[in-house]
């Protein structure tokens, strides 16, 4: 069975995920903190 | 000690009053072992094979069957609020309802499983080590039911989310107690009982005061 | 609800000054680590004797195992710490912790899926670590699960507490007995061809771990400034709610 597809998708998925996770992690932030900012 | 022991007669006396709070999961329970065969197909030497974990997997689901009721009356009428009063620790009544669920759930099931075991075709000798097992890990699965009983009070999510709460904590007792022809396993499903029976006092007792509070 | 406690609030300002001024640099270090790590694992580290170069899975596969171990045992220590001392961030951090460990465990259980694949030819082989991974998991996803399923949010995070402090004690039985059940049935098993990992390969590994322990931080950092930024966004708004009638 030919290798490089296996290790592609589980570094996909790893990068994938984390990314994903990031990102996520980094809007709810940024929304969150900003509507605090934004009002007195 | 007599506290305990009030608390877990009382207990007793309201399940021997609601019949259907014990003989539910003991028909589930045999449901289980009913289902088998019309599942895998009726071949002696199959069923024989897979009927000790099987009747653990029956023993299991049928624990979850009473997790829902357990602390709910005793919350919606106020008597947990009244023994709270009275300065009865959540971990004694935890602790009481432990005991009375493994007499009340564990000893009929353990009647009922020579009957499973003759369903299933299981050999007497494997079926007389089995049983120390089940009389021992049915305590970790009370155990396990009054944590997620404690943890779940005035929780959505019904019967999927005890289960999920319950499956991977039963895994050791499940493991140990469904092999009973390996050596040293009915000791370690045993151990590993005491140790959720140990715990879950705590859990549940921390549990039923975080609720409260 | 009771009125806001402003003591309470004072704690959680300071951390989240803290946790602003550390966030950038575990983002920076910790995709800096990781890229050094799988960089080296990818392209320079050698293939393994038996596996080929599917071993390099391993550079990704093991670190998000051991962080989300870790990540339970984080939950746990915050739990106790909620319990016994009534911090109030102890409490929020499980909440921010749990998706962030339930992610490495899931990222665990399919890079492991797909290492098993061209090595073993199945998509899932029930080995020790595997299995255990799954279990972990599990544990996780009802963590999650009480938080969200319980109406009131604050007894959900304390009924999410006392899982994890359970669940905690029971994950060396756990893993105990699966590696017994393991033994007894000897199924196929995702492993170096050695017993000792290969020096060539522990560096890459290393800087991998780094990287992602890093980003665990940041994640969880991250989520603690969300979780505290919105808390103080509803503390507003009752309280103009109580001002207005």
């Amino acid at each position: 069975m030919p290798h490089l597809p296996f290790i592609v998708a589980a570094y996909t998925v790893t990068l994938g995920g984390l990314g994903a996770l990031l990102m996520l992690s980094w809007r709810r932030m940024k929304r969150a903190e900003r509507a605090l900012d934004g009002e007195p | 000690m007599s506290l305990l022991w009030r608390l877990i007669r009382r207990d007793l006396q309201l399940m021997a009053g609601r019949p259907g709070e014990w003989l539910m999961p003991l028909m589930f329970f045999l449901l289980v072992a009913i289902l088998l065969p019309f599942a895998i197909g009726p071949e002696p030497r199959l069923l024989a094979r897979l009927a000790p974990g099987l009747l653990w997997v029956g023993a299991l689901l049928a624990s979850l069957m009473p997790v829902s009721g357990l602390f709910a009356l005793d919350a919606a009428d106020g008597t947990l609020d009244q023994l709270a009063v009275r300065g009865i620790a959540t971990e004694t009544l935890a602790t009481a309802r432990m005991l009375a669920l493994w007499i009340g759930f564990g000893l009929p099931l353990l009647l009922a499983a020579p009957l499973a075991a003759m369903l299933l075709n299981l050999e007497a000798d494997v079926l007389l080590k089995l049983l120390p097992g089940l009389a021992a890990g049915t305590l970790g699965l009370s155990a396990l039911a009054v944590v997620a009983a404690s943890v779940t009070l005035g929780a959505r999510g019904g019967g999927g989310l005890v289960a999920l709460l319950v499956v991977p904590l039963a895994i050791p007792v499940l493991l140990f107690g469904s092999r009973p022809m390996e050596p040293g396993a009915p000791g370690l499903a045993l151990a590993s009982s005491l140790l959720l029976a140990a715990v879950a006092p705590f859990a549940a007792g921390a549990a039923l005061r975080a609720g409260r509070g | 609800m009771a009125a806001p406690d402003f003591h309470a609030l004072a704690n959680p300002l300071r951390f989240q000054r803290l946790a602003v001024a550390l966030t950038p640099w575990l983002l920076a270090l910790g995709l800096g680590f990781l890229a050094v790590g799988l960089g080296i694992g990818l392209f320079v580290a050698p293939p393994d004797y038996l596996q080929g170069e599917t071993v390099r899975i391993l550079y990704v596969h093991v670190p998000s195992a051991w962080f989300a171990m870790g990540g339970y045992l984080g939950m746990m220590l915050a739990s106790l710490a909620a319990m016994i001392w009534k911090h109030p961030l102890a409490s929020l951090s499980v909440r921010a912790i749990a998706p962030v460990g339930a992610t490495f465990a899931a990222i665990c259980l399919v890079t492991g899926s797909i290492w098993g694949r061209p090595t073993w030819g199945t998509w899932w082989v029930w080995d020790g670590r595997l299995t255990s991974m799954l279990v972990l998991f599990l544990l996780y996803l009802g963590v999650i699960a009480l938080i969200h399923l319980h109406d009131d949010k604050a007894r959900g995070l304390k009924m999410a507490g006392v899982l994890a402090v359970v669940g905690s004690i029971n994950l060396p039985i756990i893993k105990f007995s699966v590696e017994w059940w393991n033994t007894l049935h000897q199924p196929a098993s995702i492993r170096l061809s050695g017993s000792s990992i290969h020096p060539d390969m522990l560096t890459p590994l290393m800087f991998s771990a780094v990287g992602f322990l890093l980003l665990f931080a940041a994640l969880v950092f991250m989520r603690m400034r969300a979780l505290i930024a919105e808390q103080r966004l509803e503390v507003r708004s009752l309280r103009r709610v109580a001002r207005a009638g």
